[in-house]
C-alpha cells in the first residue's frame, strides 16, 4: 500500500526521531536481502548495538521516500539520534576507523568495544 | 540498465574538473563499480557531503542506471 508522499515522511521523521538506532534496509535483519544491507546489518550486530531495522521493500512508499527524505540515492541509510550517518561505504569506512565505535559513544549509544580485529 | 566506466568517469570529471578518479568493474557485468574520487573539492566536508556531491555530478544516475557504486572520496593530502 503506497501512502501519499507527506505521510510517508511524516512516518519517517517519526522512525527516526523515535528511535535511537534505525536501519533503512532491504529485507530484515534476520534476513537481509541485498550484500550491502547485510553488511550494515553485521557491522551493528557485531558492535551489539540494538537498532530498528525498516524493510523498504515493504513499501514502495517508504522505499523512495527515504531517498527523498535524506537526499540520498541509496539504501541501506543508518540514522543515529535522528542524524543521517550515511551508507554502506561511509559505515564501514567509519567502523574500520573506529568513528564509528566514536560517533555511538559520543550519541550514548550502547555498544560492544570491538574493532575490526575482531 | 548499466553505465560503461568511460560515462561514469566523465560524468565525474564534469562535476569536479580537479578529480584523480579511478573506477573499477568490480564484477565485470557492467552495473557494481567502485570508484576513488580525490578532489580539493571535498576539503573540509564530511563524508556525506562528499558521496553526496558525487551523486550530484552522477545527475541522478546513481541507484537509477547506477546500481552499485561503491565510493571512496577524499582531497589531496
Amino acid at each position: 500500500m503506497t501512502q501519499p508522499h507527506q505521510d510517508v515522511q511524516n512516518w519517517i521523521g517519526k522512525q527516526i526521531s523515535g528511535n535511537e538506532v534505525v536501519l533503512f534496509m532491504k529485507g530484515t535483519k534476520a534476513m537481509p536481502q541485498c550484500g550491502f544491507s547485510m553488511q550494515v546489518a553485521q557491522i551493528l550486530n557485531q558492535l551489539g548495538v540494538a537498532f530498528k531495522d525498516i524493510n523498504v521493500l515493504e513499501d514502495m512508499g517508504v522505499r523512495d521516500g527515504i531517498k527523498a527524505y535524506s537526499n540520498w540515492p541509496t539504501i541501506p541509510q543508518l540514522y543515529v539520534k535522528g542524524e543521517f550517518v550515511g551508507g554502506c561505504d561511509i559505515v564501514r569506512e567509519m567502523f574500520q576507523a573506529g568513528e564509528l565505535q566514536e560517533l555511538l559513544t559520543q550519541k550514548g549509544i550502547a555498544h560492544n568495544a570491538q574493532t575490526l580485529t575482531a | 540498465m548499466a553505465m560503461a566506466v568511460t560515462e561514469i568517469e566523465k560524468l565525474i570529471k564534469e562535476g569536479f574538473p580537479d578529480a584523480q578518479v579511478s573506477i573499477q568493474d568490480l564484477a565485470g557485468d557492467g552495473d557494481h563499480y567502485a570508484a576513488t574520487v580525490v578532489s580539493e573539492a571535498f576539503r573540509g566536508k564530511t563524508r556525506v557531503q562528499q558521496h553526496q556531491m558525487v551523486y550530484d555530478a552522477l545527475k541522478g544516475q546513481m541507484g537509477g542506471a547506477l546500481h552499485a557504486l561503491a565510493l571512496k572520496t577524499s582531497a589531496p593530502s
